[in-house]
């Protein structure tokens, strides 16, 4: 009784609450979903929608480490998202003869992806960590729209002479029986649709496990105190480009992986989809579900991709309420009246607590 | 710490949102599902053929490729508002926004399945519908697009246009095709010039697809490429660079697979430096002349090889082309000509196979590839139209020339 | 011969992205917030001028004149309903509601006026000025001459004014423009009348180059014109206009030279490598860290 009581407080403890309320919902919500599933009472369009929900999840939660945790706002994570899917369609396309176990290939091709964009994450973090606030942003912007460029110029194609690459000119010329990996700008065709809903729950909980041993390590603690006060830091001894290095490559690999789970969810995959409307796409949910609060990333995700698909029936009206419900949100949330309020209520209900007690 | 309880607060509210959100998508859900099984059970009991057929299609309502899918919509909507005007099975269409992305394609696919289409207009571009069409073949339910035309659409292994998904046809012509009947024009009418330049847009399927096409084509039929040009979304305002080129490589030709509103750039950039080739035209440059404020005398001697004009004098075309105009203002492109065909061609094959609400959409899936594989059908893009297995359209596209601000059709 | 031409155009598109840039590095310096929604000003812009121009059959410059009143309304509106508010929030929040008014700006234009194309009417005069077997079109040279107006009546605006001297002390210092007696509202409302004064001379400009009007016709020119206020220094006036210039020319040499497919990523390179070299962009202020 005594001990069970002790792992409770533990979970509940101010280090532990949020990873515990974490976990908790993304299992619950895997086990509710998997059970009506299984009974058929999800529609085809919530089935649709549960594995990009999953990925928007992931590249958000990796945002919110870099803008909530690190400070640094990043306007690029599309790009990321471009590198890890692109690569998992690459190495799940190579690989779907020899290996064809759909799990197995699904999860080397989400650690290729991860892989990749980390790659990318280290040699883009040196010179982007050099700089500092509004043109940090915009350099990130920069790489975004430079990786879809080349990827946008890249035709990749394998036969049985073995691999062709070219770059913006398409000069592949496959034997008949060859694959194209990556076509140019018609991007990746004829993908195997081996992303699965269980897959993307996973991953959400190793993002979740990863960034909160990250916040909660001594890495973490250095990277918040950058954040907070840079000169400070320093001159703690804290190597601040090497703390917001680690930031930005982990928000990166989780990008990929996200970007992975998300290419090999449709048969098709264009470079255009990680443009930057999509970048500022997860940078909203990561700035309405609150900075460094990973639950609110989660939540405010499922709410933003479920909105414009609720809003259907607005018909042509749909995508003008969505954006008035965004600034009304931006307006509320942000209103000092409306603040001092929900202070007010909170302390109020401290007090009875207290009184209580 | 005041900040972090208002955000609690706030993601609470959020939380309930979602929950609440959720529940009513499922609800939702289930309950078109039951009013789907209600009224098949009424149908089938009662009211026997009257119900209405369920068409389904997806396209961009929104975003930048909205003219496009709305222009699909309606000319779909005139179509079966005439068939059911004339008594006979009733249709009835749903027609969902994709906003030109596959992922949100996926999703109104679902919305249809939910609903309970049993037969659809697929998507109106291609990258959707390459993912939407696996979805197609894996619930058996039976597709044709007015103008998804990329090969990915029909083949499941489109790099060597093998494994076709049986169930998904095209109304349009696929892009390999208009490429290679592009080059072969060219080839037989020595007369427009021979030194070809190329302007296309690199980052669209439709139009990177038919350049690869007429590129191999040209090269066999000894075509001289003196010019490609690209340009993609990012930059399809200035062609001064891409002119500059053509002219400086001497081009007499200028091959445009494009669409026509950058095409309309491109006459405008080169009459104001004075550069008059021939310019050469696929299905996507009509609607050129209707573009509001375009001065069509710069259109003028402009080819194209396209299955559809608006301003065909045959009484189809004037029927349609007035209808659209009484609904929109606008005038219609190809992209409405085709899904008009497309609605009037399940409609024939469902009168022949003789199909009622009553059956469920693999049904009809069956009954209808049976058919479309062997009908013909005349319509609005052309007269004679057969399909292969494969979900190919095989019809003549028409060469016409701009003419005083007309299309006049050429003779070979 | 060919690279002078080429130059020229550079110019020419350079002068466009010059006065957007303007108006994203005047509000950044005085509102420190990046306006998302100047892109879609400028989109609104092309369309009062096309209606102006079509429908009122208006000469080239009243309705030049009216798409400047109302850009002028409407970015005043849009910064006390939308921007306001947040004066004391997070600039990221402010960041959002940028991006929800260019939502709104583009599906409210979508639902006005259809998605479908419309060719902007050439009300500039055509031809070309011919100078010694050279040829610059007279577009070309307006646009480049506008341009240069616009900086010199804006450089003796802030310098000489009065309104002008407030703005400067409100972008140096908001708390101490404040104690001045200076109204910093109404400053940062004059600021956005301004900037979208010069969104919708800059549609007519672009629009008359590349004459298609379309519901998300400012957003690359509006990230195209962000990128050219980092590249000069964002919020340094000279700075933007020079960043514009390079960031045309740039565009139109790369496209010209190496590759029309990369010619995006070419510019973007560029944008990274002067940052690295100068992290504030090429007359923007070294920032100095407070301890």
């Amino acid at each position: 009784m005594k001990s069970n009581k002790n792992i409770l407080s533990v979970l509940l403890n101010k280090r532990h609450k949020g990873r515990t309320i974490s976990y908790t919902l993304v299992v619950a919500a895997w086990i509710i979903l998997t059970v009506l599933q299984r009974g058929g009472h999800v529609s085809s369009l919530i089935a649709g929608l549960l594995v990009p929900i999953t990925c928007y999840m992931v590249a958000a939660l990796g945002l919110n480490l870099n803008v909530g945790i690190s400070g640094e706002l990043n306007l690029g994570q599309a790009g990321f998202m471009s590198v890890g899917a692109f690569t998992a369609v690459c190495i799940s396309g190579y690989l779907a003869a020899s290996i064809p176990a759909a799990p197995l290939r699904l999860a080397i091709a989400l650690i290729g992806g991860a892989f990749v964009a980390v790659i990318f994450g280290l040699v883009i973090g040196i010179p982007v960590l050099k700089l500092q606030g509004d043109y940090l942003a915009i350099v990130t912007l920069a790489f975004g729209q430079i990786i879809k460029s080349i990827i946008t110029n890249m035709y990749l194609g394998f036969d049985e002479n073995g691999f062709q690459f070219s770059f913006v000119q398409n000069t592949t010329e496959l034997a008949p029986g060859g694959k194209m990996l990556l076509n140019g700008p018609m991007g990746a065709t004829g993908t195997q649709r081996i992303a699965t809903f269980t897959a993307g729950v996973i991953l959400v909980l190793i993002a979740l496990m990863i960034i909160y041993n990250l916040i909660w390590s001594k890495s973490g603690r250095a990277i918040m105190a950058a954040r907070d006060n840079r000169i400070a830091a320093e001159l703690s001894g804290i190597n601040i480009t090497n703390t917001k290095m680690l930031s930005f490559v982990v928000s990166a690999g989780l990008a990929g992986a996200a970007g992975a789970l998300y290419g090999l969810n449709y048969s098709t995959l264009v470079p255009n989809k990680f443009d930057f409307n999509t970048s500022i796409l997860i940078l909203v949910y990561v700035v309405l579900g609150g900075l460094g609060n990973m639950n609110g990333t989660m939540i405010a995700t499922v709410v933003l991709v479920l909105l414009p698909e609720l809003l259907r029936s607005l018909q042509d009206y749909r995508m003008l309420i969505y954006a008035v419900v965004l600034i009304v949100i931006m307006l509320i949330t942000n209103n000092e009246h409306l603040k001092t309020w929900f202070k007010s209520i909170r302390s109020k209900q401290a007090d009875s607590r207290k009184e209580a007690a | 710490m005041r900040n972090l309880s208002f955000k609690k607060a706030f993601a609470l509210t959020l939380a309930a949102v979602m929950a609440a959100s959720l529940a009513a998508c499922g609800s939702s859900g289930s309950t078109s599902s039951t009013t789907a099984a209600a009224q098949a059970a009424d149908s089938g009991s009662s009211e026997g053929s009257s119900a209405a057929i369920k068409i389904g299609g997806s396209g961009p309502l929104t975003g930048g490729a909205a003219v496009y899918g709305t222009a699909v919509k309606t000319a779909a909507e005139i179509a079966v508002e005439e068939i059911n005007a004339k008594g006979g099975q009733q249709f009835e269409l749903k027609f969902e926004d994709d906003a030109h992305d596959p992922e949100k394609a996926v999703t109104a696919y679902g919305i249809l399945k939910d609903w309970g289409m049993q037969a659809s207009l697929a998507t109106v571009t291609s990258a959707p519908g390459a993912a939407a069409a696996p979805m197609y073949k894996d619930d058996h339910i039976f597709a044709i697009t007015p103008s998804g035309s990329s090969l990915a659409v029909i083949y499941e292994d489109p790099d060597n246009s093998a494994n076709p998904f049986g169930n998904v046809f095209q109304m349009c012509f696929t892009d390999p095709n208009q490429g290679v009947a592009s080059a072969d024009y060219l080839a037989a009418h020595p007369d427009l010039g021979s030194k070809i330049a190329v302007i296309y847009k690199n980052d669209d399927n439709y139009s990177s697809g038919i350049f690869a096409k007429f590129k191999a084509e040209a090269a066999v039929k000894n075509l001289e490429i003196v010019y490609e040009g690209t340009f993609d979304d990012s930059n399809a305002s200035d062609f001064s660079v891409q002119i500059q080129k053509c002219q400086a490589a001497g081009a007499d030709v200028v091959y445009l697979p494009i669409y026509y509103e950058p095409a309309s750039l491109i006459l405008t950039k080169a009459a104001a430096e004075g550069y008059t080739p021939t310019f050469f035209g696929n299905d996507g440059m009509d609607g050129i002349l209707t573009l509001e404020g375009f001065d069509t005398s710069l259109a003028e001697g402009v080819y194209l090889l396209t299955p559809f004009s608006a301003d065909a004098s045959d009484d189809l075309t004037k029927n349609f082309v007035k209808k659209y105009q009484e609904k929109t203002g606008e005038v219609p492109n190809q992209f409405a000509a085709d899904a008009y065909d497309c609605v009037y061609a399940i409609a024939q094959a469902v009168d022949a196979a003789g199909l009622d609400a009553s059956k469920s959409p693999s049904e009809f899936c069956d009954a209808l590839v049976k058919q479309f594989t062997s009908m013909t059908f005349n319509g609005l893009t052309g007269q004679d139209m057969t399909w292969s297995e494969t979900g190919e359209v095989s019809k003549a596209p028409k060469a016409v020339v701009i003419k005083d601000g007309v299309y006049v059709g050429v003779e070979d | 011969m060919e690279f002078i031409s080429y130059l020229v155009n550079g110019l020419g598109l350079g002068s466009v992205y010059a006065i957007i840039a303007l108006g994203y590095t005047m509000v950044y310096g005085i509102a420190k917030m990046l306006n998302f929604a100047h892109g879609d000003v400028i989109m609104i812009g092309a369309y009062i001028s096309f209606f102006a121009l079509m429908n009122f059959g208006l000469p080239i410059i009243p309705a030049t004149l009216l798409a400047i009143i109302c850009c002028t309304i409407l970015g005043v509106v849009i910064e006390k309903l939308a921007y306001k508010p947040l004066r004391q929030a997070s600039s990221l929040a402010v960041l959002i509601t940028a991006i929800g008014v260019s939502y709104f700006l583009q599906n409210g234009a979508q639902l006005l006026w259809t998605s479908a194309t419309k060719v902007y009417p050439s009300a500039m005069p055509s031809g070309s000025l011919t100078l010694g077997g050279f040829s610059i079109s007279w577009l070309t040279l307006i646009t480049i001459g506008v341009c240069l107006l616009i900086m010199a009546v804006l450089t003796t605006f802030i310098n000489k004014t009065k309104t002008g001297r407030a703005m400067r002390a409100c972008s140096e210092d908001k708390g101490a423009a404040i104690l001045m007696g200076i109204n910093v509202n109404f400053i940062i409302s004059v600021t956005f009348a301004i900037g979208s004064g010069l969104a919708a001379i800059a549609s007519v400009l672009l629009c008359s180059t590349y004459p298609s009007v379309f519901p998300t016709l400012g957003a690359m020119p509006g990230i195209k014109a962000f990128t050219a206020a980092v590249f000069g220094g964002i919020g340094s006036i000279p700075g933007a206009f020079l960043g514009g210039l390079l960031l045309g020319i740039i565009e139109i040499l790369a496209k010209a030279y190496i590759s029309t497919q990369l010619s995006d990523a070419i510019v973007f390179a560029v944008l990274i490598v002067v940052l690295l070299i100068k992290p504030t962009g090429l007359l923007g202020r070294k920032l100095s860290e407070k301890v």
